[in-house]
């Protein structure tokens, strides 16, 4: 396995990829369902190539998604730091794993990683009125498999270790 | 395995320093705005993300309006041409009233009040958080856009802008839980403040249950607080609930502008002086 620190650029684009998906306009009855297109990258890469991206790195995407959100600045930074920890907890395991028990914990990582973001809204006054928090979730666990399989075939075809 | 454990103790160092930094950032900025300068720095990163996403939208409008055949576009002109002919004379009956205004004003203060300065921007298609009432716009320092400058559409208010790069700028609605507005009611002449309860509508606070408040009165800017000049629509009272054990009135309003759905909005500049 030659180490290659190069093609950052690629691992970089990917995240672009992904923040641009963050804002982009949907119909109002999709928003709740907008998957949480940065965490799912996050996620593979943590998986993929957990000496190169982490929790740093998953603090800093998070931190850009919250000036493009508006969000307060370290919201979604703590959210997606913290999914990046639990992802490198069990990246071994995740990786043997068959696609739907793969979704299964990609599903709990997202959910959990929500948890801050839900309890700083509700400190800043809009706390969740109902289950609709939950639909991100749900609509990334149906996306993983397809994330999976695309970010795979865009790191075997650039060769990036 | 040694290595493991080692990169293992790192990466949970890390998330226990770094969540510590999110909670001390997410604090100070969200009560004083030391990090204002940091978040204009990041919008260097972000402002090619905003343009690229709202590009293709852009350009599928424009592509509709260059391939859209002549016979549409001379009816579109038609209406226009006679929109403008209508507005024009109902202008001409404001000018002499501001006129009018304006002297008699003159006769009472010696500060007078200029006309207003506007610069037309339009809204990019970009998303914020669905929590939080938030538009972004695609005018930015570089055209003249600051901080707290008040937003309008063709029919009332829209908000005030609350960060501002280069090329665009950020703005809060009216019905954002944080956007707080000195309103009059129309109709009596009763100041009060409005509140954005997070959703489509506003809360009218410090209403005491006796008002003389019906449903359908309009609000309308104060000018108190010196953001926004007085006598903009802000929006039409919906629901009134007067509980007698509670000092105020639970009162809703629905805004007047077309909050999500306006195109093209209109920033007013402070006046030269």
């Amino acid at each position: 396995m030659t180490h290659s620190p190069q093609h950052s650029w690629a691992i970089i684009a990917t995240f672009g990829l992904s923040l641009m998906l963050v804002v982009m306009p949907l119909p109002s009855w999709a928003l709740a369902w907008r998957p949480e297109w940065t965490t799912l990258v996050l996620i593979y890469w943590c998986m993929a190539l957990p000496h190169r991206v982490g929790v740093a790195s998953g603090w800093g995407v998070g931190l850009i998604q919250d000036v493009l959100t508006g969000t307060l600045l370290g919201q979604q930074a703590l959210s997606l730091a913290l999914s990046a920890y639990m992802t490198l907890q069990i990246h071994r395991r995740l990786r043997i794993y068959p696609i739907y028990q793969q979704m299964l914990i990609i599903f709990f990582i997202v959910v959990i990683s929500e948890l801050p973001n839900l309890w700083v809204r509700g400190l800043q006054g809009h706390p969740p009125q109902n289950i609709e928090f939950i639909y991100s979730s749900v609509s990334s666990l149906i996306l993983w498999p397809w994330i999976f399989t695309g970010l795979r075939m865009w790191r075997r075809a650039l060769q990036i270790s | 395995m040694h290595q493991l454990f080692e990169q293992r103790a790192s990466a949970t160092t890390r998330i226990i320093l770094l969540s510590i930094a999110s909670i001390v950032l997410m604090t100070v900025d969200h009560r004083w705005h030391y990090l204002d300068r940091v978040r204009a720095s990041l919008n260097v990163v972000i402002a090619p993300i905003r343009y690229v996403v709202s590009f293709p939208i852009a350009t599928a409008e424009w592509l509709s309006y260059t391939l859209s055949n002549q016979q549409q576009l001379l009816e579109e002109n038609r209406r226009l041409k006679e929109n403008n002919f209508v507005l024009n004379v109902r202008l001409q009956r404001f000018d002499e009233l501001q006129q009018e205004n304006l002297r008699l004003r003159s006769l009472i203060e010696p500060a007078q009040r200029f006309p207003e300065r506007t610069l037309l921007a339009g809204v990019m298609d970009v998303e914020m958080d669905p929590y939080l009432r938030r538009i972004v716009l695609n005018k930015g320092s570089h055209q003249g856009v600051s901080v707290g400058m008040p937003v309008l559409d063709a029919l009332g208010v829209i908000g005030k802008t609350i960060s501002v790069d280069v090329l665009s700028s950020v703005v809060m609605l009216v019905t954002d839980v944080d956007h707080m507005l000195p309103v009059q009611i129309k109709r009596t002449g009763h100041h009060t403040v409005t509140a954005g309860n997070g959703k489509e509508s506003l809360n009218v606070l410090y209403l005491p249950v006796t008002t003389d408040v019906v449903v359908g009165d309009e609000l309308v800017t104060s000018g108190i607080g010196g953001v926004f000049p007085a006598g903009y629509a802000v929006g039409v009272i919906t629901k009134i609930q007067r509980d007698t054990g509670k000092p105020f009135a639970i009162i809703e309003a629905k805004p007047t502008a077309l909050l999500n759905r306006s195109r093209d909005v209109l920033l007013l500049l402070p006046p030269k002086s």
